[in-house]
């Protein structure tokens, strides 16, 4: 019987490691910390030599969008953040930002998952984070 | 248009003017009849890479080959705003075995209704009209089809689901058609006893194996008026390959059923495609 109920439980064990070992989670993937840093980085980088939506940062504070953006990354794909910034439909307002703004801005975060050669499936978990939010910042 | 002119569009002038601003693969690639889409149905993408207030042309240029028949199409498009696709397109089709050709000419309009393919929960929803004005009138009308001109009215859905299979995103699209078309006009519109409109099923889908290429299959339900040969629903295979966004290749392995009486066509499908 002991014997029974240790095997059922090396089974249930097993079950559970298996269902729940889907691997690290997406903000271990991209390289925790350090990667959505550069991943922050590169992408104020080619938002700066992009004539098509630098000007809506005109004035904006870089280093607290920097700072929330970060924040909101890690948040988002699994690590140890708590987003502490606006909403995204508060923050987007006013800027009227346009399907080609977002466009512009997806591409760019593409060029800097490429250039840090994040595995394609990766870039493909952030952008389906990322892209249900156009209707929360388009056209306010 | 001849070789040469075809060239000097497709490698000279893509690096005249940058494309829009869209993200790549996602104007789709150019069906046989000029509407952005797989190789024969019309997606409810806008075609090019204008996204909104911005403007982009394409053509395109594609030849088929099947066991007794060659299909070359040739055409361009506008796009506007990624709201509207005006287009034109020239279609040979060639009896290689039995000799002769036809050939049709198809204007289209189409129009972006709802939803964005990559944004929306709602996927995009495109309406789009095409017109087509058969230039060989009389072998059709000897097989018995009542028209040379007819117009086709679809609705079409596409939306893109990421990060589906093995990672990769997912393409998926369901077009219904109405139509009186014969072998899509080339046999032209309608029969003696049957003038009405049928409504056809077309579906794709397609996985990107990376931001440039596509892999797909595509499946378009046909009717089937003319008493003098059955038509058959058109089937493919395809692989699409964005270079950048000026320039794209697709290929496809196609099953056109039978045609004018000719048992199983199967064969080719080959385009090139220029952005800008
Ligand atoms: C991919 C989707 C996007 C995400 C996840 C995102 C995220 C954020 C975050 C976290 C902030 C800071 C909020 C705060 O200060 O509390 C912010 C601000 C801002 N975003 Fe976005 N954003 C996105 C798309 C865009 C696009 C497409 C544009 C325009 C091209 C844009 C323009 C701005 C601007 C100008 C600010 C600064 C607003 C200010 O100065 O207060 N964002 N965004």
């Amino acid at each position: 019987m002991v014997k029974r109920s240790g095997l059922i439980g090396a089974c249930l064990a097993l079950l559970l490691g298996c269902s729940t070992a889907t691997g690290p989670v997406l903000y271990q993937r991209l390289g925790a910390e350090e990667g959505i840093n550069a991943i922050v980085d590169g992408l104020l980088f080619e938002i700066e030599h992009d004539e098509r939506i630098v000007h809506h940062f005109a004035d904006s504070d870089i280093g607290r969008f920097r700072a929330m953006l970060t924040e909101q990354l890690c948040d988002l794909t699994g690590g140890p953040c708590q987003y502490s910034g606006s909403t995204m439909q508060q923050s987007h307002t006013g800027f009227n930002i346009t399907l080609a703004d977002y466009d512009a801005l997806v591409e760019g975060l593409i060029k800097v998952m490429q250039r840090q050669q994040i595995s394609i499936t990766d870039q493909n978990a952030l952008l389906a984070l990322l892209a249900p939010m156009y209707k929360d910042i388009s056209y306010r | 248009m001849n070789l040469r002119l075809l060239l000097i569009i497709f490698f000279c002038l893509p690096t005249l003017a940058s494309a829009g601003s869209k993200i790549i693969a996602t104007g789709g690639a150019t069906t046989v009849e000029g509407n952005a889409g797989g190789g024969i149905v019309p997606w409810a993408v806008i075609n090019g890479y204008a996204s909104s207030d911005e403007w982009s042309v394409t053509t395109f240029a594609g030849r088929v080959g099947v066991n007794d028949f060659s299909l070359n199409s040739a055409g361009i498009a506008l796009s506007l705003d990624n709201t509207w696709e005006l287009s034109y397109a020239r279609q040979r089709f060639a009896l290689e075995s039995i000799g002769g050709s036809l050939s049709q000419d198809i204007f289209s309009v189409k129009y972006h209704l709802a939803g964005e393919l990559l944004y929306t929960a709602m996927p995009q929803i495109s309406l789009g009209i095409q017109h087509k004005r058969n230039l060989d009138f009389a072998l059709p009308q000897a097989v018995g089809a009542r028209s040379a001109n007819g117009t086709d009215f679809y609705l079409a859905a596409s939306k893109l689901l990421f990060n589906q299979v093995a990672g990769r995103n997912l393409l998926l699209n369901g077009t219904l058609r109405a139509s009186k078309a014969n072998q899509t006009g080339l046999l032209g519109f309608g029969s003696s006893n049957d003038n009405s409109y049928q409504l056809l099923f077309e579906g794709s889908a397609a996985v990107l194996l990376n931001y440039n290429l596509a892999l797909g299959i595509e499946y378009k339900q046909k009717p089937d008026n003319l008493a003098f040969a059955a038509e058959q629903h058109w089937r493919d295979i395809f692989i699409a390959w964005f270079i950048n966004k000026n320039v794209s290749v697709t290929g496809a392995y196609v099953d056109l059923g039978n045609i004018a009486g000719q048992g199983s066509q199967t064969g080719y499908y080959l385009a090139l495609e220029a952005t800008w």
